[in-house]
């Protein structure tokens, strides 16, 4: 059977990972290079690339280091932040990325989604979308959760999973940084209207976050997490061993 | 030497890294004297089928496949590369394939339970079927990353392993020199270059 995914995710900034990291062995601890290698060795299944640079300098510095990585890890890779265009789509692709996700370009261009599935097929695309309750309606927010669309955010992934993304990641404003557990509700609603993968996103802080998650909601894929990794917090490994305890499907 | 078959179709940077990662010598080429010449051949593919057996014949390298899998020599497919190397594929109409392998390609959807996801993306454990000099440096049981909607049936002669998926698809195929895999041995971690590996080997072409 297939298993679930554990995904951490990199923020890259000018060609190093942002937030601090912590770990023994690990030399260099903002080398994206490095730690993709550390994650990949502990059993991560995918690792997602977030490149949170404005400047030009900075995409061409990111471009190095995903083709270095996708040069020494041989797992998916998937890579966001700033993906606008097509043109985009492209020049990651040829680093090495095996999927791209959108989040602000689609909101700003729907079509994005559409023409990226056709030129690159939909298993290609990733519709990333930050969510926050909003009066009690499911709201989409673009600019890194800092703008609220007004648009209703079940109904924005589901035409977005019709449009042509192959896989959902949501992330749930209201949970991420809380470490309380992920955002079971918000992601449940989502489940029950598309049929692609769902990758939970926001509000690990602990192993039992994610068994509860697996557990309660069989029909989520994956769950990606960042700095719970990156300080050590949870690691990979426990993570599947504890998984695998609880009989959800896990490689090894 | 490998060649990896340059037909337009897909990025080839990852599984070119990979064979540097296992130290061979690797080639990205649409050049029929390079793909003759070499000791093995890799036949990628992603996209649809009838794209992909359009564009090979088109560039004239559909009979190269032929005459390296005639010659004897080692020839891997992989994912749709691998759906290429079979009779046809029932994938949006019906299309004619090298026809390397008996057997055809159909949707996963047909076999599968309704509540299971299709495309299947992530990581599935190999089901050993036979014996294969490609699983010299692996075990059964050991996983490896498949993103596919459709599957490679009747062809139970050449299957050496599959994954269950709700029902048990083929995740790869040998028929002598002529090997295929669904799966991404590229995106398959340790276990999928151990596969590469494998595949590099003299008894592979014995």
């Amino acid at each position: 059977m297939i298993t679930k995914r554990i995904i951490p995710c990199l923020d890259v900034r000018n060609g190093r990972v942002v937030k601090g990291v912590n770990f023994e062995g690990l030399a260099d601890v903002s080398s994206p290079v490095a730690l993709a290698k550390f994650y990949s060795d502990c059993g991560a299944d995918e690792l997602v690339f977030y490149d949170i640079t404005a400047s030009a300098e900075g995409r061409s510095l990111f471009a190095d280091i995903l083709t270095e990585t996708a040069k020494q890890v041989f797992i998916p890779l998937t890579v966001g932040g700033g993906i606008n265009t097509v043109a985009d789509f492209d020049r990651v692709l040829k680093c090495g990325a095996d999927k791209v996700s959108v989040n602000s370009g689609a909101i700003r261009n729907p079509a994005l989604i559409e023409e990226a599935a056709k030129l690159y097929g939909s298993q290609c695309v990733v519709l990333s979308a930050d969510v926050k309750r909003v009066d009690g309606v499911f709201r989409v927010f673009a600019k890194g959760g800092r703008e609220n669309t007004g648009m209703e955010a079940i109904e924005w992934i589901r035409a977005g999973v019709e449009r042509g993304a192959g896989e959902i990641v949501l992330n749930s404003i209201d949970t991420d940084g809380v470490k309380g557990g992920f955002d079971l509700e918000m992601l449940e609603a989502v489940c029950n209207v598309v049929s692609v993968p769902v990758i939970a996103s926001g509000g690990a802080g602990k192993i039992d976050d994610f068994i509860t998650l697996f557990q309660t909601l069989p029909k989520v894929d994956a769950g990606l997490a960042a700095s719970i990794f990156h300080f050590g917090e949870v690691s990979i490994a426990d993570l599947k061993t504890a998984m695998k305890d609880h009989r959800i499907p896990v490689r090894l | 030497m490998t060649a990896i078959i340059d037909y337009g179709v897909g990025n080839l940077f990852s599984l070119q890294c990979s064979f540097g990662a296992i130290g061979e010598d690797v080639v990205v080429t649409s050049d029929e004297a390079v793909i003759r010449n070499a000791d093995r051949v890799i036949l990628p593919g992603v996209g649809a089928f009838s794209d992909a057996a359009k564009k090979l014949r088109d560039t004239g390298l559909d009979n190269v496949v032929k005459a390296v899998a005639d010659s004897g020599k080692p020839i891997m497919g992989i994912c749709l590369g691998m759906q290429l190397l079979f009779e046809k594929s029932y994938e949006f109409g019906t299309w004619e394939g090298l026809g390397l392998i008996k057997g055809d390609v159909r949707p996963i959807a047909d076999v599968i339970p309704a509540n299971l996801k299709i495309p299947q993306i992530g990581w599935n454990a190999l089901q050993f079927k036979k014996d294969s000099p490609l699983f010299k440096y692996i075990k059964d049981g050991d996983f490896v990353y498949f993103v596919h909607s459709y599957y490679a049936a009747n062809c139970a002669d050449a299957v050496i392993a599959d994954c269950n998926y709700g029902a048990p698809l083929t995740a790869a195929v040998q028929k002598g020199n002529v090997f295929g895999c669904q799966f991404h041995p590229e995106k398959s971690g340790k276990i999928g270059l151990a596969i590469l590996r494998a595949f590099c080997e003299p008894e592979v072409a014995s």
